[in-house]
C-alpha cells in the first residue's frame, strides 16, 4: 500500500466456519444486507458491477476473488471511469479460519488523490511508519483534550 | 453515498507528510513555514507546498505578523475532519457486526437442518 493512502482497519471474530462466512460477504443476497440495498455483481475477478444505497449508487469493480481467504473490489469511483488506485476506495477482506471461528479483517483504503513524486515523501514515509489509524487515535484524543 | 468529508479534506490528509505538517501546527499553535521546514525531514519548499493543500482544504489559516506569515490549524474544520473519520470506522464497526450477525445465524441453521454426528 502507497503511504500517502488513508486507510482502516477493522476486525472481527465471528462463530462459524470460514466457508459460511466467506458466503456471506461474497453473495449479493447476503451483500445486499450488510452493505449496499441493491447488490449487482458476480464475483468473478474483474468483474463489474452496481451497488445502490437508496436513491445513490455507483460502480463497483471486483479486484480478487481466492476463497474462502481474500474478497476484495474496488467502489466509489466517477461512474463511467475505470477503478484505479487514485479515484475509488478499495474494500478488501482477510478471512482466517480458526476451527469453528473466523477472524474476518477488513481494510479501506483510497483516494491518493494528490501524488507528490517528490523523493523527500518516499524519504519521509520510509523514516516515520506513521499509521492512518494511529493518527486517527491522536486526532481524536487531541480533540477531546480541547472541549 | 456515504458520510465523508469532501475530496479536498481527503486529499490534504491522506498524505502523511502533511499529517505530520498538521500535527506540529496542532501542538504549536502557531508557526511559520521556516520553523516548521525545521522540524521535519523534507525541505522548506515541500512544507509550502504541504501548507498550501491544508489551507485550500480549509484545516489551515495564515495571518501576516510583520514580515512573517504564522499558520495555525482550523479546528472546527479539523474536528468535522475527524468526526468524518471515526464515523467510516463505525461504519464499518456495524458493517461487520451484521456479517457476523448473518453468517453466525446461517451457521446455526444448517447445523440444526444437519446435525453432526458426534465422533
Amino acid at each position: 500500500m502507497s503511504m500517502s493512502e488513508y486507510q482502516i482497519e477493522r476486525e472481527i471474530v465471528i462463530d462459524a466456519p470460514v466457508e459460511v462466512v466467506w458466503r456471506t460477504i461474497t453473495e449479493p443476497d447476503q451483500i445486499s444486507q450488510w452493505f449496499a440495498d441493491k447488490v449487482e455483481l458476480e464475483v468473478k475477478a474483474g468483474a463489474h458491477g452496481y451497488m445502490g444505497f437508496g436513491e445513490q449508487g455507483g460502480p463497483v469493480v471486483v479486484e480478487t476473488v481466492d476463497p474462502p481467504t481474500r474478497f476484495s473490489f474496488r467502489w466509489n469511483h466517477p461512474a463511467g471511469e475505470e477503478a484505479v488506485a487514485g479515484n475509488s476506495f478499495l474494500v478488501a477482506f482477510t478471512l482466517v479460519g480458526e476451527g469453528e471461528h473466523t477472524r474476518l479483517r477488513v481494510v479501506e483504503s483510497g483516494l491518493d488523490l494528490l501524488p507528490w513524486a517528490d523523493v523527500d515523501k518516499q524519504q519521509y514515509a520510509e523514516e516515520h511508519n506513521d499509521g492512518w489509524g494511529e493518527f486517527l487515535d491522536r486526532l481524536v484524543r487531541l480533540l477531546a483534550e480541547r472541549t | 453515498m456515504r458520510a465523508e468529508p469532501d475530496d479536498d479534506l481527503w486529499a490534504a490528509i491522506a498524505d502523511p507528510s502533511r499529517r505530520r505538517v498538521l500535527d506540529l501546527l496542532v501542538h504549536r499553535g502557531e508557526a511559520s513555514a521556516s520553523w516548521l521546514a525545521r522540524q521535519v525531514p523534507f525541505t522548506r519548499q515541500a512544507v509550502s507546498k504541504h501548507l498550501v493543500v491544508l489551507e485550500q482544504a480549509g484545516l489551515v489559516g495564515r495571518r501576516k505578523e510583520g514580515r512573517e506569515v504564522l499558520y495555525r490549524v482550523n479546528t472546527d474544520r479539523l474536528d468535522q475532519a475527524t468526526r468524518a473519520m471515526v464515523e467510516i470506522a463505525r461504519q464499518w464497526d456495524r458493517r461487520l457486526d451484521t456479517i457476523k450477525r448473518l453468517a453466525e445465524a446461517a451457521y446455526t441453521e444448517a447445523r440444526s437442518a444437519a446435525p453432526e454426528c458426534p465422533t
